[in-house]
């Protein structure tokens, strides 16, 4: 009720058109109708919805938060909290949602190239600090699936808000050849469980203890299942054997890869005592192979690197092409790669962003 | 008693949803006759049928059973995979 009488009262400061439709008619039909969805239902946003949405933020509902592509149209605050309703987010979520949209606009992410590329890619979202556990985020069981309101809804959120406020329609600017499910959304926060480890965040330069988002152009995920390796030497062998394969066997330093290490595997480098910086040299170094194996052409298979580079030693990845998050279930020796966005060959010109989570 | 939502978009399509824009030509396209169920229907579709057979335009009768129900989902779905354009009218 107090939520009826404040939209009464507040309604006439929101600044989006309304769209009227009569009672008979069902909103959510309607949101389909008009192309608003990812072919999800979506919560309607009503004046009372957006209101609440909007306090979940300390930012001015008119405050413009940045151009979205494909057709670079403006987005105010107020357009965050009407897609954020539509996910399904609730008002804690908002400063998750903003940090996210701010790393996405970065010139770096590319996401109009996100968007239109042939390829799987779509912005995938980690968060780190106490936010998570604020908001109640996954990073235990299931983490990168489904049954978490603020994993699912933070990364519906930004997907919802290229496709109606920046015009990203599947078909027409979203070229994807095969499109992914984590087009849907693909959030979820780090398990931070172990103060040992150093946090995604961190190592990407945010000091201890802030929040933050870290945004990535992939998809996902693909498993990796190791149950016999018990030692950290073997266990990064046994990562290079899958990690190389990654959209092809023979593609060199062109994607970037995310490796969402489970605790029953972390466990395994623990007890070696490799922290983060070791395991991402070692795994950056275990593949690395002789570029003979790697020729064009090579058994009949045409893809491949040329046969100029036969002599080299040849890098899967670059050097910053391989970060590590620890999340997962206590019970389960798999781990599971997101892969990268292609066009990371790149380097410079296509990288991921961090943001801290402000207000 | 009307109510609304807030419009998620950057504003950039009318208020209205759009209506497809119709096509240039009928030429190559498969015409829908469409049978609403009511009385002498098929007598009146054969004579506009014949017409743009003569045109040498094609053509194929879709329909719903009966004129008492909206047409369900599958019906639509149906008619929509068979043919390009759907010539319609109500009658009594």
């Amino acid at each position: 009720m107090a939520e009826r009488l404040e939209a009464k009262h507040k309604g006439g400061t929101l600044a989006a058109r309304k769209i009227e439709y009569a009672e008979t008619e069902d909103p959510v039909e309607l949101a389909y109708a008009r192309g608003w969805t990812d072919g999800l239902p979506v919560t309607p946003p009503t004046d009372e919805r957006v209101i609440a949405m909007l306090k979940g933020t300390t930012r001015r509902p008119g405050d413009i938060v940045g151009k979205i592509p494909p057709f670079l149209a403006e987005c105010t605050i107020e357009k965050v909290a009407i897609n954020a309703v539509m996910a399904g987010c609730k008002p804690e979520y908002m400063p998750v949602l903003l940090a996210a949209i701010e790393a996405a606009l970065e010139p770096v992410f590319t996401l109009h190239g996100v968007l239109a590329t042939t390829y799987f890619s779509s912005p995938i979202i980690v968060v780190n600090g106490p936010i998570a556990k604020k908001i109640g985020m996954n990073s235990g069981i299931n983490v990168l699936g489904q049954g978490n309101r603020a994993n699912s809804t933070i990364g519906r959120a930004l997907n919802l808000i290229v496709l109606n406020v920046g015009g990203g329609r599947p078909g027409e600017a979203d070229r994807s050849t095969l499109g992914a499910p984590s087009k849907y959304t693909l959030c979820f926060a780090e398990d931070e469980s172990d103060p040992e480890w150093e946090p995604l965040s961190v190592a990407r330069g945010l000091p201890r203890g802030a929040s933050a988002v870290t945004l990535f152009q992939g998809h996902g995920p693909e498993a990796f299942v190791d149950q016999k390796s018990r030692t950290p030497e073997g266990l990064t062998r046994s990562f290079a054997l899958s990690l190389v394969k990654m959209g092809h066997d023979r593609l060199t330093q062109s994607a970037r890869a995310l490796l969402v290490l489970s605790p029953e595997h972390y466990a395994i480098y623990k007890e070696g005592r490799w922290d983060r910086k070791r395991i991402e040299r070692a795994l950056y170094e275990a593949t690395i192979r002789p570029g003979s194996e790697l020729i064009a052409g090579k058994d009949g298979v045409g893809e491949g690197i040329p046969a100029s580079r036969a002599n080299e030693m040849v890098p899967k990845f670059h050097e910053d092409g391989l970060m590590v998050v620890r999340a997962g279930g206590p019970a389960g020796l798999f781990s599971a790669i997101l892969p990268g966005w292609l066009a990371g060959r790149n380097r410079q010109e296509l990288q991921l962003v961090t943001k801290e989570i402000k207000s | 008693m009307t109510t609304w939502m807030r419009d998620p978009t950057a504003e950039t399509s009318p208020v209205k949803r759009a209506r497809r824009a119709p096509p240039k030509s009928l030429e190559g396209l498969t015409i829908g006759l469409f049978d609403i169920g009511k009385t002498r229907t098929p007598e009146f579709l054969d004579r506009v049928e014949q017409r743009f057979n003569e045109k040498g335009l094609k053509t194929r009768r879709v329909g719903k059973p009966t004129n008492a129900k909206v047409a369900t989902p599958e019906n639509l779905q149906k008619i929509s995979s068979e043919v390009d354009v759907v010539l319609i009218g109500l009658s009594d």
